[in-house]
C-alpha cells in the first residue's frame, strides 16, 4: 500500500485507516479478507467513515454522468473513423497470415537491436520516423519469408539461374536491381550457393539467392532497395532484426537504403551465424 | 481483435471524453482525433495487448496536447458552450442539478487530477493501468486521486445552494455562444 500524506487530523491514532486504504476499498481493489478487516477497523473510525461515505457518493454520482452516451448510437463521423481503423488493421492482419508470421515481428525490433542503441535513448521524433521505417522493413521481411516459403521447397526449379553461372547471375541481378550485388560465401558454415532468381517487390525488383547444405536444408537471402519514408533513417542506420513463426526464421537488416533478409528453418542461433557472415561479406 | 471489439470501445471513449472536456463537441472531436491517430499508429499496437488501454493512452496524449495548445492560444478563461449552459439554466430536476453541480466542480479540478479520477471511477481501471495510460508512476496516480477526491468533496460542500445552476462568482467561465 502506498503511504500518502494524509490531510486528516495528524493526531489520529496510528492504526487509523489511511487514505490509500480508503481508495482501495472504494475502488474494489481489496481481496475479500482485506476488505472485511478494513471494514472492521472503520467501525471505530468516524472520520474515515465520513470520508468514505462522501467519496462513495461522489463516485456513484460520477458514474452517472453522461451514462446515456454509453447506449447512444454512434455519430456517423466516429463510425467512419472506426471503419478506417478497422481497414488498416485488417490489412495488417492479412499480411501476418499470408506471410505465415506472427505478431512477434512487431516485437522483433525490440529484441533485435544488435548495435544501434535502444528505443528509450532515441528522441521521440526519431522514434516516430523509425516506427515508419519499421513498417517498411517489416513488410520487406514478410516478402522475404513469402519468397522463401514459395521457392525453398521447389525440387526441379528452385532457381532461375544456377550457381554454375554465378558470374552471369550476379551481373544480371545487379543490373536489374540497379546496384552492384555480391553473393556471400557461406561454405564455411556448410552452405553452398544453389543459384538465384529475380522477383517483383513492392518498391521494385528484388533478388533471391538460395543456399543449401549437405542435408538439403535451404536458406534464402532476399534483397532489394527500400524506398519511401524509411530512406532517411535507413540511410543512416543498420537495423538488424529477427522474426519468427513456427519453423521459418528470418533475420533482416537495412543498410544504406538496401534491405537484406536471410530466411530459413534453422534454429535462431544457426541462422544468426549465417546472417552475420553474410552481413560482414556484404559490407561495402 | 475484430471489428466489434473496436466499435465496442467507442461509447466508453466518448463518455470519458465528454466528462473530461465538459463539452459535447470537443469530446467527439477528441474521440475522432484519437481514432485517426490510431489509424496512423496501428502497427505500434501489439496484437493481443489491451486495446482499451491503448486507445485511452492515445486519447490521453491527444487531450494533453490540446490542453497545451489551447493554453497557449487563450488566456481569457475557459469557454462554455451556450447551448450546454442553456440546458443547465432550465433544469428543474434536483438530480440533474446535482449532476450539473458535480460537473462544474469537476471542471475546476486540474486536468491531470480529473483524468486520474475519471479513469478510476468511470472506467474502473486499476491504478497500474491508469499509470500506464497517463504515463506517470503509480505513486503519482495515487496522490492525484487523493487530491482529486478531497478537492472535489470540498468543492461540492461549498457549492452555493446546489440547486442554483449559475456559475459561482469566482469562476472564470465566460459565456460564449458557439454559433
Amino acid at each position: 500500500m502506498i503511504a500518502l500524506d494524509s490531510p486528516m487530523d495528524p493526531n489520529r491514532p496510528p492504526d487509523a485507516v489511511s487514505e490509500s486504504e480508503l481508495h482501495a476499498l472504494l475502488d474494489g481493489r481489496l481481496l475479500p479478507h482485506e476488505r472485511t478487516a478494513l471494514e472492521t477497523r472503520l467501525i471505530n473510525d468516524a472520520e474515515a467513515t465520513a470520508t468514505l461515505k462522501d467519496w462513495r457518493a461522489q463516485r456513484e454520482a460520477l458514474r452517472k454522468l453522461h451514462k446515456p452516451l454509453l447506449s447512444e448510437p454512434l455519430p456517423p463521423a466516429l463510425l467512419a473513423a472506426a471503419q478506417r481503423l478497422n481497414r488498416s488493421q485488417q490489412q495488417f492482419d492479412q499480411w501476418w497470415r499470408w506471410g505465415g508470421m506472427a505478431a512477434s515481428v512487431a516485437l522483433a525490433f525490440g529484441v533485435g537491436w544488435l548495435s544501434h542503441g535502444q528505443w528509450s535513448s532515441l528522441r521521440p521524433q526519431t522514434s516516430q520516423v523509425l516506427a515508419k521505417a519499421r513498417g517498411t522493413s517489416q513488410e520487406f521481411a514478410r516478402q522475404a519469408a513469402v519468397a522463401h516459403v514459395v521457392y525453398a521447397p521447389e525440387v526441379r526449379h528452385p532457381v532461375e539461374v544456377t550457381a554454375a553461372q554465378q558470374e552471369h547471375l550476379v551481373q544480371w541481378l545487379s543490373k536489374r536491381l540497379g546496384k552492384p550485388l555480391k553473393v556471400p560465401n557461406l561454405s564455411a558454415q556448410g552452405y553452398e550457393l544453389v543459384g538465384g532468381r529475380l522477383l517483383p517487390g513492392e518498391t521494385g525488383a528484388r533478388a533471391q539467392f538460395m543456399f543449401q547444405n549437405e542435408g538439403g536444408e535451404r536458406v534464402t537471402l532476399y534483397l532489394g532497395a527500400l524506398n519511401g519514408d524509411s530512406s532517411a533513417v535507413a540511410n543512416r542506420e543498420t537495423v538488424f532484426s529477427f522474426s519468427t513463426d513456427g519453423p521459418i526464421h528470418d533475420f533482416y537488416w537495412v543498410d544504406q537504403g538496401f534491405g537484406y533478409a536471410l530466411a530459413g528453418k534453422l534454429p535462431r542461433e544457426g541462422l544468426m551465424q549465417l546472417a552475420q557472415a553474410a552481413y560482414q561479406q556484404l559490407q561495402p | 481483435m475484430d471489428r466489434s471489439e473496436l466499435t465496442a470501445q467507442i461509447p466508453g471513449l466518448r463518455r470519458y471524453a465528454r466528462v473530461l472536456t465538459g463539452d459535447a463537441w470537443a469530446a467527439d472531436d477528441l474521440v475522432q482525433d484519437t481514432l485517426e491517430r490510431a489509424c496512423s499508429k496501428w502497427r505500434l499496437w501489439i496484437a493481443g495487448s489491451n486495446l482499451r488501454a491503448w486507445l485511452f493512452t492515445l486519447m490521453h496524449n491527444q487531450f494533453i496536447n490540446q490542453v497545451r495548445r489551447s493554453a497557449r492560444q487563450s488566456s481569457t478563461g475557459r469557454m462554455v458552450d451556450m447551448d450546454t449552459v442553456n440546458d443547465e439554466l432550465i433544469a428543474a430536476d434536483p438530480n440533474l442539478d446535482m449532476a450539473l453541480d458535480l460537473h462544474r466542480c469537476l471542471m475546476r479540478l486540474p486536468q491531470e487530477q480529473r483524468a486520474v479520477l475519471l479513469l478510476v471511477s468511470l472506467e474502473d481501471m486499476s491504478y497500474e493501468e491508469v499509470a500506464k495510460v497517463t504515463g506517470v508512476p503509480v505513486g503519482t496516480v495515487m496522490s492525484r486521486l487523493s487530491r482529486a477526491r478531497s478537492r472535489l468533496r470540498e468543492l461540492m460542500e461549498s457549492s452555493p445552494g446546489r440547486a442554483a445552476a449559475a456559475p459561482s462568482p469566482d469562476s472564470k467561465q465566460v459565456l460564449h455562444r458557439l454559433k
